[in-house]
């Protein structure tokens, strides 16, 4: 990782742990959830990273302790260089000026007993700034700017629909003139049509004043439309990153695999001619008690015994491309269906998860054959018939020379 | 069927006219009446799904979507809202019926998924307990061999370790098994028809993933057949046969969906395919969103319910898109279309639109 002053953002082996206290009268504190766990990332000015994951993956608590709404474990988070993890509640007041939020839900972020104009104009008071033209001024310009209409100055949150609500919010985040916006979420919960409009505005936004965003979401296609690079978390770590065109392109992680064959493609014929599914069964390990060595490795098709053992370092396998795994594999090289049974919580260290390959070759064989069916049903007879496909996948487990 | 015969040809377009549909939803209103004005949820709905197969509800919040699998599902409140319609079930009328007998249907002809697994989940009882309940609410049986099947089912839906999770209480599980348990005890009565009300949108892609796969696999065994309520296009392609869309209460498109994705007609099902930001095309500069909000349902527009926000309303004569309600018209067999538009010059939009989406994606 290139670590330069001028970073706007720059944070280096975050860690965010959550004690765990035991039960009874005097609560000891027995263990730590690792929330985040050595999460090291950096942000140009007018840069957009986004940060993708699973829930419990830590991406929304990694958000929050850059901008120490939730005070780090360890690590340094420099904001346009200036260090802030160690900075008093106070002295962190002129680093809000530079750094924003927008939240998830535009419903709970706005208090319902202020009126418009008076939550978009809050920063300036809290922060004792006054705009060219006056605080309203200000407020009115703001509202123009993220597509509200400015007569409704006085009215209340919850007059306004989902997606206004989520513009009062832009409105009040970049009233300052920040150089950094962190992003959790902020069109999930917006309907398909609202959502393209914000993540335009928040576009257009950015080339007007260069803002950089961390854009935290669990949706791959918003994250692919408005990134420039990526960064996958998987259990309180980064799994894989890399500039946009690459992750979603060349992606080498065995998870980051996982996580884009699962989304779903709004086109029938491209959906049942998609060259991998890769399903994961069960869930996320607790991060109480992560797997040893690699945390993927209890639902990886890649695992090995070495992952159980090594935990594997974010290591630069490409120009601006890291990746944690021991394995890592390329697209051409994935096979054409991998089930893959989690590993459970109790098994032994030892263990690997259960998997289930079907080839390229074989799955097409089949599909030709049962041509009559849609794809999925194709190829799940293929599955049927386990022993050729389990003949076909020998040598798919190995690791690579 | 008398009832059935009124129904225009044209309104039940996805069976054949000879064998009657499993499942026929026609002319359904539901209206709440409330202070500030009737609000219409839904109006005129007309929709048909042949046994075994999926249909899929689209639409945005606000357009109607749930009410109608709510109303499907006798779960409107008949008290508190103006229903009208007709919902016939293999041939037996639903919503007329006496609310005890529509009680008998519920949960063993008729089981329905929720978005979020606690809203059909007691979190003080025991899972294996919960559904042990489903089962002999409808059928008489003993608790041991009740329990039996419940274990079975759980086996079924692919929840690790039965034997232990059947013990748990709802908050020990992660919200893709509590998903997993919810379909168990909607299973559980083998209904004919299971409707998903946005049954994975609260998941995870990869145990979406999974639930999906889970729901396609037990309507092949069993035959169920499925009214899947979705806002996302992308699960859509999955796993429907059918696509209604729903916007402003009403149905503006209804198709097959290779139709409904490589001919779409109506300017708002355009949008919504443009809107949508995809992982398997070039990447657009900008996004093509839909202009404005979608109606308040208690100031429905007078004329088109989408004429505010759509691009062509000009180029139909006479402003007409906003005095007349258009209706649901065939366009091609099988494909009805709510639109003013000339069918022709509508095509060609699609055709216009489908190009710069496409925008040499490959």
């Amino acid at each position: 990782m290139t670590t330069q002053t001028t970073d706007v953002l720059d944070v280096t082996d975050l860690r965010t742990y959550f004690p765990v206290k035991s039960r009874g009268l005097i609560s000891r504190t027995v263990g730590a959830v690792k929330a985040v766990d050595g999460v090291s990332l950096s942000l140009d000015a007018g840069e957009t990273l986004g940060l993708v994951g699973e829930s419990g993956s830590g991406k929304t608590t990694a958000a929050r302790s850059i901008l120490m709404l939730v005070r780090p474990t360890g690590g340094s988070v420099k904001i346009d260089g200036e260090e802030i993890t160690d900075l008093s509640a106070r002295k962190l007041m002129p680093i809000r000026r530079k750094a924003q939020m927008i939240f998830q839900d535009p419903y709970n972020a706005l208090n319902p007993r202020h009126t418009v104009g008076a939550i978009i104009s809050a920063p300036f008071k809290v922060q004792k700034v006054t705009p060219p033209g006056g605080v309203k001024q200000g407020v009115l310009e703001l509202m123009e700017r993220v597509g509200l209409n400015p007569e409704h100055y006085n009215r209340y949150p919850n007059e306004f629909s989902g997606g206004q609500r989520q513009r009062i919010g832009i409105a009040r985040a970049i009233a300052l003139r920040p150089k950094l916006i962190v992003c959790d979420e902020p069109v999930s919960a917006l309907d398909v049509s609202i959502q393209a409009q914000i993540l335009n505005l928040l576009r257009d936004l950015q080339k007007e004043f260069g803002i950089a965003y961390l854009f935290v979401a669990h949706d791959l296609a918003v994250v692919r439309q408005i990134s420039h690079r990526v960064a996958v978390m998987y259990l309180g770590k980064i799994m894989e990153t890399a500039p946009r065109e690459v992750i979603y392109s060349r992606p080498l992680h065995p998870y980051t695999h996982s996580l884009l064959s699962a989304v779903p493609i709004p086109d029938p014929k491209r959906q049942a001619h998609r060259k991998t599914r890769i399903v994961l069964h069960g869930d996320l390990p607790s991060p109480i008690d992560p797997p040893s060595g690699c945390v993927f490795r209890t639902r990886c098709f890649q695992a090995q015994e070495k992952c159980a053992v090594e935990v594997p370092p974010l290591v630069e396998l490409a120009p601006g491309h890291q990746v944690a795994c021991h394995f890592p594999i390329q697209v051409e090289d994935l096979p054409a269906r991998v089930e893959v049974q989690a590993v459970a919580a109790d098994a032994p260290v030892e263990a690997t998860p259960d998997v289930e390959i079907v080839t390229q070759e074989s799955a097409e064989r089949k599909a030709e054959e049962g041509a009559t069916g849609k794809g999925r049903g194709a190829q799940e007879e293929a599955l049927d018939e386990g022993g050729a496909a389990e003949e076909a996948a020998v040598g798919l487990n190995k690791p690579k020379g | 069927m008398t009832a059935t015969s009124e129904v225009p040809l044209s309104d039940m377009p996805i069976a054949g006219a000879l064998d009657r549909p499993f499942l026929s939803v026609s002319d359904l209103s539901v209206a709440f009446p409330t202070e500030d004005g009737l609000v219409q949820a839904v109006e005129g709905v007309s929709l048909s799904i042949e046994k075994g197969k999926t249909l899929a509800i689209v639409g945005e919040s606000g357009s109607g979507k749930s009410v109608t699998a709510q109303a499907i599902m006798g779960l409107v409140n008949r008290k508190s809202a103006k229903v009208s319609g007709e919902i016939w079930l293999d041939g037996q009328e639903l919503l007329h019926l006496p609310q005890g007998e529509v009680q008998e249907l519920m949960g063993m002809e008729i089981a329905m998924i929720f978005q979020d697994p606690m809203s059909s989940l007691h979190p003080f009882y025991r899972i294996g307990d919960q559904i042990v309940e489903a089962i002999r609410v409808h059928r008489p049986m003993g608790k041991a061999a009740a329990r039996r099947e419940v274990l079975e089912m759980l086996h079924h839906v692919g929840i690790p370790a039965a034997e232990r999770r059947i013990d748990a209480y709802p908050h020990q599980l992660s919200g893709g098994m509590r998903q997993r348990v919810m379909i168990a005890m909607a299973l559980i009565n083998s209904p004919q028809l299971l409707i998903a009300d946005e049954p994975t949108t609260a998941l995870d892609v990869t145990v979406q993933a999974q639930i999906l796969e889970l729901i396609a696999r037990l309507q092949g065994e069993f035959g169920t057949t499925v009214i899947l309520i979705t806002h996302d296009l992308g699960i859509v392609a999955d796993v429907a046969d059918d696509v209604a869309v729903m916007y402003g209460g009403r149905i503006v498109e209804l198709a097959s969906t290779t139709t409904l994705y490589d001919y779409p007609e109506m300017p708002y099902t355009l949008g919504l395919l443009s809107s949508v930001p995809r992982m398997d095309q070039k990447l657009p500069e900008r996004l093509d969103p839909i202009r404005g909000n979608p109606p308040s349902p208690i100031r429905l527009p007078k004329g088109c319910v989408f004429q505010p926000r759509c691009d062509y309303w000009e180029r139909v004569p006479g402003e007409a898109c906003k005095t007349v309600r258009p209706e649901l018209l065939e366009s091609d067999p099988d494909h009805l279309v709510r639109c003013l538009l000339q069918v022709e010059e509508r095509k060609q939009i699609a055709r216009d639109v489908k190009q710069i989406l496409a925008g040499g994606s490959e």
